[in-house]
Formats: structure tokens, sequence, C-alpha cells
């Protein structure tokens, strides 16, 4: 599926900032037969005083900048083509729930994709007895970890709301989790707490998602949003699968991936620090457009 | 073991040694086995057996006011507050012999390097974790092994540059590695304090010649910390969380040892992948920074996002390799308690070289068979956190030892280790060697472990021959943490003959070279400003206070309608509550002036720090005993006393650089700022009466009103001598006038310039009240110089601070 994507993010500072530092991630990621980025480009507004493009630690591209003048307002943009392949998982492959932990031992790798940068507690992902004890239950005999994915994913989908009021970005995890509710964000890092919790290493993925407008009605300009997932490891044949939890499905050619890494924190669009004082505004649009199937 | 034939035989008549024995099943450091003094200690011990147990006491706490004197403390901290402590100098040095030192520095300097080679690999191509040398979990979910750094080389070439080890002699009588310090390690500076209060403990009664100098270490480290620099134009630093920090002490004192910058964060800026220094001439490059902040502190951009301590997207200025960090960030993961457990192997098969000195024998639980054996064992060990970096005896809240701890082990130890199993090693109990240690006019033996630095230079490590001894509190090998009440003692390396000299000061064939004044950052200059403000505010505060109670005391009907005038004047200002007693204001104003100092410590005398904290101890004395009215008066008079004290001090004994121009500066604005106040409030058509005789004797200037004018004083007169006149050090314009003298010393204000928006100002507010004679200066005009003043104020900190 071929997409037109365009994504901006601006922020507005109540008192007027005299420098600011930041690491944007909002290009979606160019991935051998999963996605191709047919072309991409990201601008910020007003012009950057430094550019630095680098890749971070898990493949994922980002770009620095700084300014170094006053500044009130910043918009950081993306406009990209991209064509989204349809991807399948090979169940027939996935390790068995009881194999995973040897499995883990067994693994001498420490790039990128590792399994081991994703098993144990991180910046935004506590590991408490109730995300692991929420996933427990969802454990029958001895699954393949595949269909214990999917399990969990999908009970989250059904026993947590939907509730774009009831959390922010700040929100902490398990707030979300006790009020059993939130939104992609949230979902996302509940379920990865609930992987891991178990011994299934989990990762947190955030790109766009193509919303389809309801039969009859037109598609709303910029009324899309950047989403989150979960990626799970499934032992060394089928390796890593993605999970939507906000959507009960697994991912496939809706889902187009912009950063990888171990929770938000990670993988944030913009992160920065900047020497103000007061608050700031932030607004996103997004827009996803299929252009040929 | 109670008899010691020879030793008991030299006993002393001082009775020092009466009680010192061998401890069951650990070596003594003064004791052989047999229960002699080993020949290295001899010297001492004759020297400890026959002294006046009242000349030692003497003699320590010469040694003790030495630490004081030179403002040296820790920090002690608890549930419910922090304290600064006497720092907990063990009198009694431990004695090492030359012969002994030599082997220990050839096994510490294998051990660096095989430590900076394990770093390479886990920040290069990972053969640890491929080849099975390492567990690739013990890696991957370790804090310290610092992600966005992975595949960036040292722009020195070496993440390692200053090291220390602990080190402890176990009960074969060698010594074991208890822990790798190579992250931030502390203690070099307060090892150089440690010697200089020791060596006036024992001054005239030990010959000193035969004792290795520790000077010549610092030497060499600074030689190879300008090395790194690459070029004099580029600068080198000391990276500080600041002084809320336990070793801040030391941070500022080895800055001011070694001559380099004391740096925190907001002091630095990135500029295109280069670390940028803010200082009052603008940004200057640094790129040698020795750091005493953790890794995950230095850059809230990519690292700890709630850092208040960093520098966003310095680690830009690491992978550009436009800096060298001593050490390289990430060289925490070195620290990890659990690669002791695998150092053995990798240095004998990995890297084919077999530890010279072992390190304590250490079992990571996430092994199943070193699991089950430290289930099995569990009564002699120390069962902790796999990945903690602290010290070994710095016992925490997982701590379990022998089996025992505060842990909750819900059901058994067994279970709660089969739970936690990643994330715990069990460690070898230790029985540490014992050391002599004075307590009440005893000698008894404690347990010692020992912190030895490594520094790289140009020619290889080199070890400081010397170091840091901690002393256990009681028997208990665990009881070594100054934090649990144990003591630091200096390091003696003996030698038979007598040693060559070194100091850090130049040698009689080095050519004599006077160093540059160097850069002022600009946060430093920022806070000596304000510093000299609040003193000045001060000032004036307490002499407004002493005015109003000296009238209040000599209260009659007509002075009334001043006592008000004068309350409500001091009410406007935020002086409150200040009938019964001393009001918080003064308290806060010398607070403030504390912290400001407390922020530069490298650049404030130690003798300002120490009058600043008699000042504050005083007022608080005051607070608690002045009685209102007369009493008040004289109390106010004690602290003016000791504030001029304190100006005396800085006057006479800072060097005349920017800094001190700053701090002078300040002074000088506040004082220009409470006089127009003063002046205009006294002088109004609204002031009663005996108002200009208050305002004269508030600026201090009685004596000089009468020598000038032979009228009485009136308005004309006061604004002549508090606003007009040059010659007056009281005045506004003498304010001024020195302002003047001292920009023009500041950066970027050379002769024939255009006027910077700081003089600027200046001159106008000078313009306001020069060539003018009083009667021209109407009430009007004090605003107008209130708002000059403050915009001056504003302009130097645009110009100079921003």
């Amino acid at each position: 599926m071929l997409y037109n994507i365009r994504l901006k993010i601006t922020y507005d500072y109540q008192n007027t900032a005299s420098s600011s530092r930041h690491v944007i991630r909002l290009l979606p990621a160019d991935l051998p037969n999963e996605q191709r980025l047919v072309a991409g480009t990201t601008t910020v507004k007003p012009k950057p005083a430094e550019w630095i493009n680098r890749v971070d630690f898990f493949g994922n591209k980002c770009v620095e900048t700084a300014f170094h003048k006053d500044h009130k307002v910043i918009v950081f943009s993306t406009e990209a083509r991209l064509n989204r392949f349809t991807i399948g998982y090979d169940r027939e492959r996935s390790a068995v729930f009881s194999n995973l932990p040897r499995n883990i031992i067994e693994v001498r790798d420490l790039t990128a994709r590792s399994p081991l940068h994703f098993i144990s507690a991180s910046s935004l992902v506590p590991l408490n007895g109730e995300t692991a004890a929420y996933a427990q239950q969802k454990i029958i005999g001895n699954p393949p970890v595949f269909d214990l994915v999917c399990a969990i994913g999908q009970a989250i989908h059904d026993e947590f709301s939907f509730d774009p009021k009831a959390t922010t970005v700040e929100t902490p995890m398990r707030d979300a989790f006790i009020g059993r509710h939130g939104v992609c964000q949230d979902f996302a890092h509940i379920m990865i707490s609930c992987l891991r919790g178990i011994g299934i290493p989990a990762g947190y993925v955030s790109g766009f998602l193509r919303t389809i407008p309801p039969k009859g009605k037109p598609r709303l300009e910029g009324a899309d949003a950047t989403h989150a997932w979960v990626s799970a490891w499934c032992g060394p044949d089928l390796g890593w699968i993605e999970y939507d939890p906000t959507n009960g499905t697994l991912v496939s050619n809706n889902h187009i991936v912009i950063a990888r890494g171990r929770d938000y924190f990670d993988v944030a669009p913009v992160k920065g620090v900047v020497r103000t004082f007061g608050r700031h505004e932030t607004k996103q649009s997004v827009d996803v457009i299929p252009i040929e199937n | 073991m109670s008899l010691q034939p020879d030793f008991q035989s030299h006993q002393g008549s001082n009775g020092f040694f009466d009680d010192y024995k061998l401890v069951e099943g650990v070596p003594d450091e003064l004791l052989d086995v047999a229960g002699n003094v080993r020949p290295v200690w001899r010297e001492l011990v004759g020297v400890l057996k026959s002294i006046d147990p009242d000349d030692m006491t003497h003699r320590i706490s010469i040694g003790r006011q030495y630490l004081r004197d030179a403002g040296v403390f820790y920090r002690h901290y608890s549930a419910k507050n922090t304290t600064e402590r006497d720092w907990p100098l063990s009198p009694i040095p431990l004695l090492l012999d030359e012969t002994e030192w030599q082997s220990i520095r050839e096994g510490l300097s294998q051990r660096a390097d095989i430590l900076e080679s394990v770093m390479a690999d886990l920040y290069g191509n990972n053969t640890l974790v491929r080849d099975g040398f390492l567990p690739a979990r013990l890696v991957s979910q370790n804090p310290e092994w610092i992600r966005p750094l992975v595949g960036v080389k040292p722009k020195s070439g070496h993440f390692l540059h200053f090291v220390a080890f602990d080190i402890g002699r176990g009960p074969n009588g060698k010594w074991w590695v208890l822990g790798d310090r190579t992250q931030a390690p502390s203690g070099a500076g307060f090892a150089l304090e440690n010697r200089l209060a020791t060596t006036r403990i024992f001054s005239g009664l030990y010959p000193q010649s035969h004792v290795h100098r520790i000077a010549g270490f610092f030497k060499s480290f600074r030689n190879a910390m300008l090395t790194l620099r690459g070029g004099d134009e580029q600068r080198a630093g000391i990276l500080t969380p600041g002084p809320m920090n336990e070793t801040y002490f030391e941070h500022a004192y080895i800055a001011r040892y070694l001559g380099f910058m004391l740096l925190q964060g907001e002091d630095l800026t990135m500029r295109d992948s280069q670390l940028m220094v803010r200082t009052i001439d603008g940004f200057q490059p640094v790129n040698v920074l020795w750091r005493r902040m953790d890794s995950m502190w230095v850059d809230p951009l990519e690292l700890e996002e709630n850092s208040q301590l960093g520098t966003a997207g310095l680690l830009g200025a690491i992978r550009n390799q436009n800096v060298t960090m001593i050490n390289a960030i990430g060289s925490g993961v070195l620290e990890t308690r659990a690669l002791l457990a695998f150092l053995p192997r990798i240095a004998s098969e990995w890297a084919g070289r077999p530890l010279k000195m072992p390190n304590i024998a250490t079992w990571w639980c996430g092994q199943p068979r070193e699991k089950e054996y430290v289930k099995a064992n569990a009564d002699r060990m120390t069962i902790g956190s796999a990945y903690t970096t602290r010290f070994l005896f710095d016992l925490d809240d997982i701590t379990v030892v022998g089996g025992k701890g505060d842990v909750d082990v819900h059901g058994s130890l067994d279970n709660w280790i089969d739970e936690n199993a990643d994330t715990l090693v069990g460690q070898e109990a230790v029985k540490l060697s014992t050391a002599p240690a004075l307590e009440e006019n005893r000698i008894v033996p404690r347990p010692m472990s020992l912190r030895v630095f490594l520094a790289r230079t140009e020619s290889g490590w080199v070890a400081m021959p010397g170091g840091f001894a901690r002393i256990g509190r009681d028997s208990n090998s665990t009881e070594l943490a100054m934090q649990r009440g144990g003591s630091a003692a200096d390091v003696w390396i003996v030698s038979p003959k007598p040693v060559v000299e070194e100091t850090m000061l130049p040698q009689p064939d080095e050519a004599f070279r006077r160093r540059a004044p160097g850069v002022l950052p600009s946060r430093a200059a920022d806070n000596l400003f304000w510093l000299g403000r609040y003193v000045e505010r001060t000032e004036h505060v307490v002499r407004l206070l002493r005015s109003y109670h000296l009238r209040v005391s000599e209260f009659d009907s007509h002075n009334s309608e001043l006592i008000a005038y004068l309350k409500v004047y001091l009410e406007k200002m935020g002086v409150l509550d200040f009938d019964e007693q001393l009001p918080g204001f003064v308290t806060n104003l010398v607070n403030s002036a504390g912290y400001a100092a407390g922020q530069v410590s490298d650049r404030f005398s130690m003798d300002g720090t120490l009058a600043l904290q008699d000042l504050s101890k005083t007022i608080n004395q005051l607070a608690q005993s002045a009685k209102p009215g007369s009493d008040m008066a004289r109390a106010m008079s004690v602290i003016l006393r000791k504030l001029s004290g304190l100006s005396g001090l800085i006057h006479d004994n800072m060097s005349r650089f920017a800094g001190w121009r700053f701090l002078q500066i300040g002074k000088l604005l506040e004082r220009a700022a409470t006089t127009t106040r003063l002046v205009e409030a006294l002088t109004s058509p609204a002031a009663p009466a005996g108002a200009w005789e208050l305002a004269i004797e508030v600026a201090d200037s009685a004596m000089t009103h009468r020598q000038r004018y032979d009228v009485a004083t009136n308005r004309s007169t006061v604004i002549d001598l508090l606003a007009l006149d040059l010659l007056n050090p009281r005045s506004i314009i003498y304010q001024f006038r020195e302002i003047e003298e001292h920009i023009g010393y500041l950066p970027g204000s050379s002769e024939g310039q255009q006027l910077t928006p700081v003089r600027s100002t200046l001159v106008k507010a000078m313009a306001q009240l020069a060539v003018l004679s009083p009667d021209e200066i109407d009430q009007d005009r004090f605003p107008v110089l209130m708002r000059l003043i403050a915009q001056f104020s504003d302009d130097l900190n645009t110009a100079y601070v921003r």
C-alpha cells in the first residue's frame, strides 16, 4: 500500500525561549521487507542554528536541532511517501512459552534487535507484580509465545477502555493499568509490562495508522494521530512480531513504523531541553493518505 | 593469642598499646603472626609508645583544626536530613613497606589495563559477550551501559584516565581487590588533606623524609590533562554536580590545587558539536573534562531527562571526538559488582594476562550453578545487588550478610534468591586485616581497607604513593563505610632510604611561570556579584535596625513620629517583626550570601567562607539572646563589626581577577541602590523631624558631615554628602565612579570603542547627579536613578552572565 504522509507538530512557548535543543524522530523508517521509504523530508521552522543527522542505538533515524536565539514557536514537520508491505507471521515458527527462558539465555548478541534489551524494566515501563499477574492469567497450558502475545493484546483491547481524557503523555503506566483506560501509548506500555513480566521480550513501536473514515463520510484532513503499538519476541526462529493492543490486531499494511525502542522514552517524536520558564502548548496534525493499493 | 613477647616487652609507659593484640583469624598490619612489630612500623611504634598522652591529644587537635580551617568536611546523609560533619580523620597513618607497595602498584596497573580493554570491548565489538566470557544480560540490563555511546571511540584513544581501587588484605595475608572505581572516583583530594593533617600531628616526631610524597602524583596527572587538551587555546575543567554533592569540597579543593576551572552543567553549552563554557568573555571551548558526576546525569537530552545537573547535547561532543572525558561516559559499567565474578577468567583467557592481584570471590546468581552455590553457602556470604556500583561495605536495603538482612525474604532466603536471581550476587564475606587506630588513649586493632588511585600519563599508569585507608568503627569488617561511622587514615609508603621530594611548586631548575588568571565562568561571576549584593544589603538593613532600636530605647515624645516613619520604611523593604527579635530577613540574607559563596568555593577564599560561617553563627546566637531596645542596638553593632571584618578579608586577600571585580560591583551597586532609596525617603517633604540626621547616621557619615559643613544638617547637606560628594565612599556617585573603574577591566570594554550598554547606562546614571547642586536634585530624580540602577544590573547580566 502506497501512502502520502504528513505530520506537523507545533510547540508554542508561553514565554520566549532563549535557546533550545531537540532530538526529533518523525520520518517513517525504511525497513527491508516491511516498508520502503520512497521519499521523505523533515523540516523545522524557524531555521535552526544547528542540524545534526544521526542514527540512534536502536537504528532509528533522528535529527538533533538547536536554536541559539530567542524563539516562541517551533514547527516540526515531515512529509513522506512510503510503500508499506502486507506482512504475515508464520505462527508455526514461534517458540513455545516454556522454552523462551532458555532461548533468551542463549542469546549472545547486543545489537539493536537483540531481545536482551527488552526484558527488564525501562524508563517508562516498571515491572510490578500486578501486570505480571494479569498476564499470568492468560497463560493456558504451554502455548506458542505467538498465541500468548495475541491473547494478552486482545485482552487489553477487550478489557480496557480507550479514553483520551483519562490520561496524558505524563500519566504513569501503573495509573492507566489500574484505571483500565488510556490511549495507544498507555496500552502499549501496559502490554510491554505484561509481556516482560512473564519473560517475553517486548518493545515499543511508534508510527502511523491509516484511519478508515465511516462509510459515505469524507476523510477529515489532519484528523489522524501518531500511533503506538508493541513488538514482541517469539523465540529465535520467528523473531519479532508486532501487535496493536489499541485495535486488538496484529499489524499489517495499515501500520507504518517511525521508530522502535524499549518504551516511549527511546522514540518520542520530539524531545527537547529548552531554556524558558512557563508552560508550552503542543499541537499535532497527521494525515495518512493511501494513494494506491 | 595473648602473649606477644617482643611487642609486650617493649610496651611503653603511656599504656597506648596495652590492649593491642592480634584478632583471631585475620592478619594485622602492625604485628606479624608471631606478635612482633613489623619492621616498617618499628620507628612509629617507638614514637607512639613514648609520647605523652596530653601531647598526643594536643597534636591531634592541631591536625583536626587544620582540617576545619581548610574547610574539609563531609556530608552525612540520613533519612531525616543532611548535615556537614567534621572530617573523621584517624590520626594514626597506615604504614606500608615500599616493596609491598611495588607489588600492589603492579597488580593494580595491570588491572587498570585489563579494565580498559573490557571497556573498549563493551562499547565496541562485544567479543566478551559473543565468545561467552560475559553473560549478555549482565550488559543489556546494566543501567551504566550507556547505549547512545556504543560504537563511539574516545578522542584520546582511551576510556579510562583516572581510576581507583578498594583493596583489602585477606586472612592469607594477600591483598584482594574489593571493588573497582572507574566512573568518577572520589577521595584523592581527601588523601591530600589527610596527608597534610597527619604530617602536622607527627611533625618533629617522625622522619618524613622516608615517606613517599604524593604531590608528584597530582603534578603528573595535571600534566597529563594538559597534554590531552592538545593546544593552549583549549581548556580543561572539572565537572561537578555542585555544592549539594557529598564530595563537593573535594571538587573545589582539587580545582584550586590543580588550577582548573570548576564547572557545573549550566556553565557549559554546545555549539556545533563543540563543548563551550559560558564565560564573562563569551563562549570558550573546553575539551578535557574531569567529571565528578555520574554518567546518567551529564546530558538531559539523551540520558536522564530530569537531570538539572547536565548539559543538553553533551554526548554530541563525545561522538565528534571534541572532548575527552575523564573517565569516558559509561565507564560506570566496569564498577558493576557482578563483573568481579567474570574478571578472573576474562583476564587469564581473554586478555591472556592472569590477574596479579585477585579480586574478592563473587558468584552471579543469574547462572544456575552459581546460584545453587550461593544458596548452599549463604551463611558465609554477602548477598547483594548484582548491578550496584557502590562500595562493598555501603550496605543497602537489599544486602544480606551471612544469611541475615533487612530484606523481606518472604518465606526463605532460597526463594528470595530464586525470584531475584538475575539481580543478585553472592560475595565471600571478607575478613579484613586490622590496623592500629587510636581511641581514647588506647591503640586498638580495627579492620581496614585501602583506596589506591591510578592516573594515566603518557608513560602509562602512575599510582599515588599513598592513598586513603578506611578504618572500621569496631571489629566488624562491614562497618567500614564512613556513613556508618568509619574513619579515614593517611597511608605512608615508607622507604628504607630518604625519598626525593616532589611538590606541585616549581622546581629550582624549572622556568618561573606565573599562571594567567584564566577565564571566569559566567555563573561564578553571577554568584560573586550576588554575594557582594547580599553582604552589602545585610549591612544596610542592620544599620537601619540599629538606628531604629537606638531611638526606641531613647524614646521620648518628639521622636515617635520618626520611629513610626522608619518602621514603615523597613516594612516596605520586607523587614518584618523586628520589634522583639532579630528579623528572619537578616538571617535569610546571610544564608543567601552563604549559598552564593558555596557555589564558588573554588574562587572565594576559605577565610572568607569561614568568616561568613562565623557571621551566620553570631546572628543565630543573637537572634536567640538579644532583647529589644539598647541590647538589640548593641547586637547590631556586633554584627556590623563582623561584617566589616568580612569585607576587609575580601579586600585584602582576594586577587584582583575578574571574580573580585564582580563581587565589588555587586557591593557598590547595592550600596548605590540602598543609599538612593534612603536619601529619597529621608529627604522627602513627608519625612518627620530628625530624618536628615538619621540619613547621615545610617550612611555612616556623621563624622564626615561634621568635618565638611559648618551648618546643622539640612536637606542640602544630606543630598550633597550622600548623593553628590565624590570623596565620600558612601555617596551614590562615588559608587558609580568605582563601578566605572571596575567595568574598565572587564572583557569587551577597551578604550576607543563604542559605549557598551553596560557603560552607557552607567554614564546615564552618573549624569543624573554630576555637576548638579543639591538644590537642583528634586524628589523625582530618585525613582529615575533606581530605574537606571536596575537597568544596569540587567545590562551587566546580559553582557556577562546570560
